[in-house]
């Protein structure tokens, strides 16, 4: 033995330790993969060894590869082995290595679970400090969940250093499991407030992550960190509570109303840079949230901007960086603060650093006005000049477009001006951003009909100098403007003064080099410039020599294009070549073509918005998603292939979407689509109109006759040595603004002499001359995007429905119930051992779906003081509810074994159900002791959508998620799981809640359901809804009892006292109580009297109103839904115990699992077996009778028959089963 | 949230690597390699955030990073950190650094990748800040170590090794690495 022990420790001693093998990496830096090979070799061998410090050296080697980008997850159950010694040495590394390198999908994970546990209870605290620390890395859901309860426990351990690592861990166990939230958040209230500052720290960490997400529900803690900010010295925890009363405040303004003035102080006083940032990114945050009519935060601003100011002019990078990206949260709200401090901003453009560089130009994006725009871009387009890298020069680009396209061109004044930006923005090499210039040419030539002749010219003159952009095709994108420029001079050739010269441009050789889709779009407008030559020319006789050598030009250019390797062009070449040919014999016999010539083209091209498209509605009476045809079985692939290529085709012609023409639509229905779109934009605030001042400056002459496009000398190439040429117009426009000026300040002077400095002023001063003094250069007639008629409105909802943050989205407020205060536990609960797994399988349901259960619970909003009253007396039916609540969930014999499997006992498993239902029952039933009506209003657009009852019934159940979800959801399952039924077509939306009663108050549906646990009871789930304005408060439920059925009342209550709803009823909130009824007798049908009485609550005065109801208690109401094996249920019927009955319904034209979904949904049945249009059924009464049934349909007649051991149940159960089909 | 912290050297070769969510291997290593492109070309004199980089990115995420003489420590963070906090954390954990290896040097990350990762262990726990006081995270480092040690320590050979490897002289890292520019005060929590 000792033997043994030496030798290993010899063997030991050869072993590379970490350091050695980074030595050895070090010394093999030339064949480094090699070394490394053998190195994993080694350490695989190394591994097969039982001495545990071997394998924890190995895995220290393994931790250190994986840095390196080797995968080890094959040494996954080495570094479990390493994580489960007893030494702490090893222990750390194997944790180290299991954090590094587990993940989700890491099978092995699930046998860390007791390890894990173990460690986490070791008396060692930094065995558990270990656990913990490795456990954040790699937790996954069912770790959470199993161990939660662990966890929660050290939250409250002895050790400071134990408890902060416990409460951050929180939060991925929150994370991960959502259900521990409500049960743990107490607890982690508590932390607030711990002596310890490191676990106080901690809590404020976890609390900030989850309120980032969910703001609302942590509004009532507002209180509690607003006495930590006041009081907490640390700065980490009041960075943490300043952000995070800065995502609160949007919720709630009177918060933000009071916290100006703490965080003013602290700007003030703090001396901490990080601090001041967040208090001012904080009062910014406020300030948007009171934005309107808070005329007196203008302080607040001035302060904020301040000292935004000297963190920009600060010399640390990072000040300013940080600085001008808080600014930029100011612009959105108050932009004229921000605009003072324009040349601060422009400064900054010429950091050396690019992040602040970005910065700023995302401020100035923001800052333009139709003043100063020109004045900005030209200082961009200096900065174009000048910016070296690609990146930020392309990034500049993008900026300066997106600045002058915002709002639909709403700061440009004069688009001539704009058109020469972007002609002079071509001259960028290698920018990849060609299409975006490209579209905004198209863009601007199209809706701005004043303009088309100014942008034909030099979209002309850019045709003529296209080889200046086409130098090197390959890299250059900047082509792609071509693209627009031949687009713009085919479609508006009647403004090209020499449509020769460009049709020659366009005809060039060089051509040939371009990309496909300019070719052809080329090929195409060289078509419709020869129809504009062919129109120009012909008639006068003296030029028809013209218009013949156009055409031979064209037949002379044009094969060059039929042999490119490019479909599209080489189709659309040989298309018009023929066309060409064609025309040209016409002319040389002297037949006038022009005016067909150009019919091909004609018709106006009007935008369509990008999402017309889909904004299409959908006609009455189509399904999208029925098959036309069949589909072919069997050829999947082939399917695919051919809707990728629909796809395509469709994506092209997207592309090109300003190509088609409406020449089929006849002249009547566009003059009446015409008249239409006119009288819309007359109402349209964004539609430009031509206004009386605009009027006024055109009849001054500043019009676009007066542009003198002859300034610009089109035939030199685009590069103008000395000044580029939008400078030209920036001179012209201050020029004209000058003269507009002057004009209306002889008139204004005129009236009132007191005006008179207001025309001195220069540009540049940020002056008082306000945006409607600037009027436009000409009229500009911005086209506004076509929809198609009844188009919808509202966008698609972009959130991420993968957000793990969605699911912990739960209401906090509310009290805990008593059953709720744990965690789920595995321990030993025997009497129940029969039901749960099925339970516990509701619990892991949960987890995909815990969005739903969050609408619920916010209404379920406590007074704390009154439900601890109350808790006693609701302790009772609660815990009834949740049996109510687990059996009515279908038991499902497979699903439970395979839930029970996995982990180790199967006993502890099954009690965790006790404990993990009430989160599902509350879910399921919310049961509400007390809504706090304040808080309720708060979020009341939420509740009413979840849980408002609309008059009708049908809209309900819809609403009404999650009870039907829940049921049907079974009853699905069922058909599936147990009998062979394949369910393809979903069922059609169903509930059992039915209507009790109804005045002009209140309305109560209420559902019936039997209690499995104890076969005397029923439990009666009442929805109230409050359907007036006024406040329903101190409802009374009370019912006459029979011999029969008695409700449930709370111990020394009287026989005949009703029971307090345990809410009060905002207007227009519906909640939930549920009742307990005991029955002695099931076999008949019950009717029992009951009154509700309750106070409706207006303003002034409250009055007493009572509304009568009828309950009905249903044979149905007494089965429960319990599945049963087919061997089971075929001695069941051999025992001969039952006796027979059968039912025949005639006209049921529902399908067949319709049927069967709907007598297992209604009448809580389960089915046992499917054959084709035959099922059998079992249900069982809460008093144990067995009940089957054997359905068969044939020719819209199904027959029942039933066996029962009870003839007077069975006999009303099929009466109501035949009520339930003869309704629908 | 933390969602990763990298620290490499000036010529990207990664010195510790801690993902806080989950990346195969292969794509850590081009995170790394991003990373590094983005950082490296920086100036000193530059801010030190950068937003973007692909990989990690998301308009909610940033890069935060502080260079020392050889090394890089980069920390990819969300929304929810303060900026300038997660500055002063690196300040910590530096300076941390400097006194569990008494003058820590590039070196002392090589061979001890293990310790630095027990180190950072109790700063920054699951992508979340544990603790941000110097003292306490020192003290609670050294008593894990002084338990190890009584266990008879890992190996009794790398402390060898190491010394060994020490003794060849290769950039330190600058002692007292500036603190004054970025004026937060460390928190000043109490000790327990």
């Amino acid at each position: 033995m000792a033997l043994k022990i030496v030798k290993g420790s010899i063997d030991r001693m050869f072993d590379k330790n970490l350091q050695d093998l980074v030595r050895g990496i070090r010394n093999h830096k030339e064949d480094e993969a090699k070394y490394i090979s053998t190195c994993i070799d080694e350490i695989k061998q190394e591994l097969k060894q039982d001495n545990i410090a071997v394998k924890a050296n190995a895995v220290c080697k393994l931790t250190y590869l994986q840095m390196l980008g080797y995968d080890v997850s094959w040494a996954a159950f080495n570094i479990v082995e390493v994580m489960s010694s007893s030494k702490f040495t090893y222990k750390r590394i194997g944790y180290l290595a299991a954090s590094q390198c587990f993940h989700e999908s890491t099978d092995v994970i699930m046998l860390t679970t007791n390890q894990i546990r173990k460690d986490l209870s070791s008396p060692n605290q930094y065995d558990t400090g270990v656990a913990l620390t490795g456990l954040s890395c790699f937790v996954t859901p069912d770790l959470a969940r199993d161990l939660a309860n662990d966890i929660m426990t050290l939250m409250s351990h002895t050790k400071p250093y134990i408890r902060k690592k416990a409460v951050l861990i929180m939060y991925k166990v929150f994370l991960k499991y959502p259900e521990s939230l409500r049960p743990a958040f107490p607890r982690l209230k508590e932390k607030l407030e711990d002596p310890d500052p490191g676990v106080q720290s901690a809590a404020v960490n976890v609390i900030c992550e989850l309120a980032r997400r969910n703001p609302k529900n942590y509004l009532s803690l507002a209180p509690l960190f607003f006495k930590l900010m006041t009081s907490s010295t640390n700065n980490w925890v009041l960075i943490k509570i300043i952000k995070l009363f800065g995502a609160l405040t949007p919720l709630e303004p009177r918060l933000g109303k009071k916290l100006i003035e703490p965080l003013t102080n602290l700007i003030h006083s703090t001396s901490a840079m990080s601090l001041l940032y967040e208090c001012v990114n904080t009062v910014i945050a406020v300030l948007i949230s009171l934005s309107s009519g808070m005329p007196n935060h203008s302080a607040s601003i001035q302060l904020c901007v301040q000292k935004l100011r000297i963190l920009i002019e600060d010399s640390d990078q990072n000040l300013k960086y940080l600085g001008l990206l808080a600014m930029s949260k100011i612009l959105k709200t108050h932009p004229k603060s921000v605009q003072s401090h324009k040349d601060l901003i422009l400064q900054c453009l010429d950091d050396k650093d690019e992040s602040i560089r970005l910065r700023a130009l995302d401020l100035l994006y923001g800052m333009v006005s139709k003043k100063n725009l020109m004045e900005i871009v030209k200082k961009l387009m200096l900065h174009v000049d000048k910016a070296e890298g690609t990146t930020y020069r392309d990034e500049l680009l993008t900026k300066i477009i997106d600045i002058c396209s915002q709002s639909n061109y709403q700061y440009i004044t004069n688009f001539e001006w704009y058109i020469s930006i972007l002609v002079e923005l071509t001259r960028l090499e290698g920018t990849r951003h060609g299409h975006l210039i490209a579209s905004q040419m198209l863009d601007v030539a199209i809706r701005v009909k004043a303009i088309r002749a100014f942008a034909v010219a030099q979209m002309a003159t850019l045709l003529d100098n296209a080889h200046l952009l086409t130098g090197n095709t390959q890299r250059n994108g900047i082509c792609e403007v071509l693209y627009a420029a031949a687009w713009i001079c085919g479609e508006f050739s009647e403004h090209l003064e020499e449509p020769m010269v460009t049709l020659e441009a366009m005809l060039r050789p060089k051509v040939a080099t371009l990309p496909g889709h300019i070719q052809a779009v080329y090929v195409q407008n060289a078509a419709k410039l020869f129809a504009t030559v062919l129109r120009g020319h012909e008639g006068v006789p003296a030029d028809s020599m013209v218009a013949q050598e156009t055409s031979q030009l064209l037949i002379d250019r044009l094969p060059l294009f039929v042999q490119s390797s490019n479909l599209e062009v080489q189709e659309r070449a040989s298309c018009i070549l023929q066309l060409v040919k064609y025309i040209q014999k016409l002319q040389q016999k002297d037949v006038e073509v022009a005016e067909e010539v150009t019919a091909l083209f004609a018709g106006e091209l009007n935008p369509v918005a990008p999402k017309a498209q889909k904004k299409v509605p959908v006609p009455e009476g189509l399904d999208l998603d029925v098959w036309i045809n069949e589909p072919p079985s069997g050829s999947e692939s082939e399917d695919e292939g051919r809707k990728s290529k629909g796809k395509a085709v469709f994506a092209k012609e997207e592309s090109r979407h300003t190509k088609p023409r409406y020449t089929e639509v006849d002249e009547k229905e566009l003059a009446k689509r015409r008249e239409v779109r006119k009288a819309e934009q007359a109402n349209n605030p964004f539609y430009i109109k031509a206004s009386p001042s605009s009027q006024k400056v055109y009849q001054d002459g500043v019009g676009v006759e007066h542009i003198p496009v002859v300034q610009i000398d089109l035939s030199v190439p685009l590069k103008v040595p000395g000044m580029p040429m939008s400078d030209q117009y920036v001179k012209l426009e201050e020029e004209r603004r000058e003269r507009n000026k002057a004009d209306k300040k002889k008139k204004k002077d005129k009236k009132k002499r007191e005006k008179g400095e207001k025309g001195r002023r220069r540009r540049g001063d940020s002056g008082p001359e306000s945006e409607e003094d600037i009027t436009p250069a000409h009229m500009v007639d911005i086209v506004t995007e076509e929809m198609p008629e009844n188009a919808l409105p509202s966008d698609d909802d972009d959130k991420d429905p993968n957000d793990p943050h969605k699911a912990l989205n739960i209401d906090l407020d509310k009290p805990l119930a008593d059953s709720e205060k744990k965690l789920p536990v595995r321990s030993h609960r025997p009497d129940e051992v029969l039901k749960s797994p099925m339970e516990d399988r509701q619990v892991v349901e949960v987890v995909p779906e815990p969005k739903k259960k969050t609408g619920k619970e916010k209404k379920e909003k406590k007074d704390r003081k009154k439900s601890k009253e109350k808790k006693k007396k609701h302790k009772q039916e609660e815990e009834e509810d949740l049996m109510g609540a687990g059996s009515e969930e279908p038991v499902q014999p497979e699903e439970t074994k395979e839930v029970a499997a996995p982990p180790p006992a199967s006993t502890p498993e099954a009690a965790a159900a006790p404990a993990s239902t009430p989160r599902t029952a509350s879910g399921m039933a919310a049961v509400a002791p007390d809504s706090e009506p304040e808080e309720a209003k708060d979020t009341e657009p939420e509740e009413t959508k979840s849980s408002t009852h609309k008059k009708k019934k049908q809209k309900k159940e819809k609403k009404k998620k999650k009870h039907h979800h829940n049921h049907s959801d079974g009853a699905g399952d069922e058909s599936v799981q147990n009998g062979t039924v394949e369910e393809e077509e979903p069922l059609p939306p169903m509930s059992n809640y039915a209507l009790l009663a109804e005045n002009s108050y209140i309305k109560m549906v209420c559902d019936i359901q039997g209690n499995l646990q104890d076969g005397s009871q029923v439990v009666v789930s009442v929805i109230f809804e409050n359907k007036c304005d006024s406040f329903i408060k101190s409802m009374e439920f009370n019912v006459l009892d029979s011999l029969n059925s008695k409700l449930q009342r709370p111990d020394g209550a009287g026989p005949h006292d009703g029971l307090i709803v345990p809410f009060q009823l905002p207007p227009g909130i519906s909640n939930e109580a549920r009742f307990i009824f005991s029955v002695q007798n099931i076999v008949m049908p019950q009717k029992l009297k009951g009154t509700l009485t309750f106070i409706v609550k207006t303003d002034d005065s409250s009055t007493h109103e009572k509304l009568d109801f009828k309950l009905h208690f249903t044979c149905t109401s007494y089965l429960i839904t319990t599945p049963c094996y087919s061997d089971a249920y075929s001695k069941l019927l051999e025992s001969g115990d039952l006796k027979g009955c059968s039912l025949k319904l005639e006209g049921v034209n529902q399908p067949f699992h319709h049927l069967l979904a709907r007598i297992c949904f209604h009448h809580h049945f389960s089915v046992v077996e499917r054959i084709d249009s035959c099922a059998s059924m079992y249900s069982r009464s809460i008093q144990g009778h067995h009940m089957c049934l054997l359905v068969k349909t044939a020719d819209q007649t199904v027959s029942i028959d039933a066996k029962c051991d009870e003839p007077g149940l069975l006999g009303n159960v099929l009466d109501e089963i035949k009520l339930t089909f003869s309704q629908c | 949230m933390i969602k990763a912290i990298l620290i490499f050297n000036n010529h990207g070769k990664p010195r510790l690597i801690r993902f806080y969510e989950y990346f195969a291997e292969d794509v850590q290593q081009q995170i790394i390699r991003e990373t590094f492109h983005l950082v490296s070309k920086r100036d000193d004199n530059v801010c030190n955030f950068l937003e973007g980089g692909s990989l990690i990115g998301g308009s909610d995420y940033k890069l935060i990073y502080r260079h020392y003489a050889t090394l890089y420590f980069v920390f990819c963070v969300d929304s929810s950190e303060s900026e300038l906090g997660i500055l002063d954390l690196i300040q910590v954990f530096v300076e941390t650094l400097d006194k569990c290896f008494e003058n820590v040097c590039e070196l002392d990350l090589i061979f001890h990748m293990d310790k630095v990762h027990f180190i950072l262990q109790e700063v920054v726990m699951g992508g979340m800040v544990l603790e941000t006081n110097m003292n306490e995270i020192v003290g609670q480092v050294e008593l894990q170590n002084r338990m190890e040690k009584s266990e008879g320590g890992f190996s009794a050979a790398p402390a060898r090794a190491v010394s060994a490897v020490k003794n060849i002289n290769l950039p330190e890292m600058p002692r007292n690495i500036n603190i004054g520019d970025i004026n937060i005060k460390v928190p000043s929590l109490s000790p327990f």
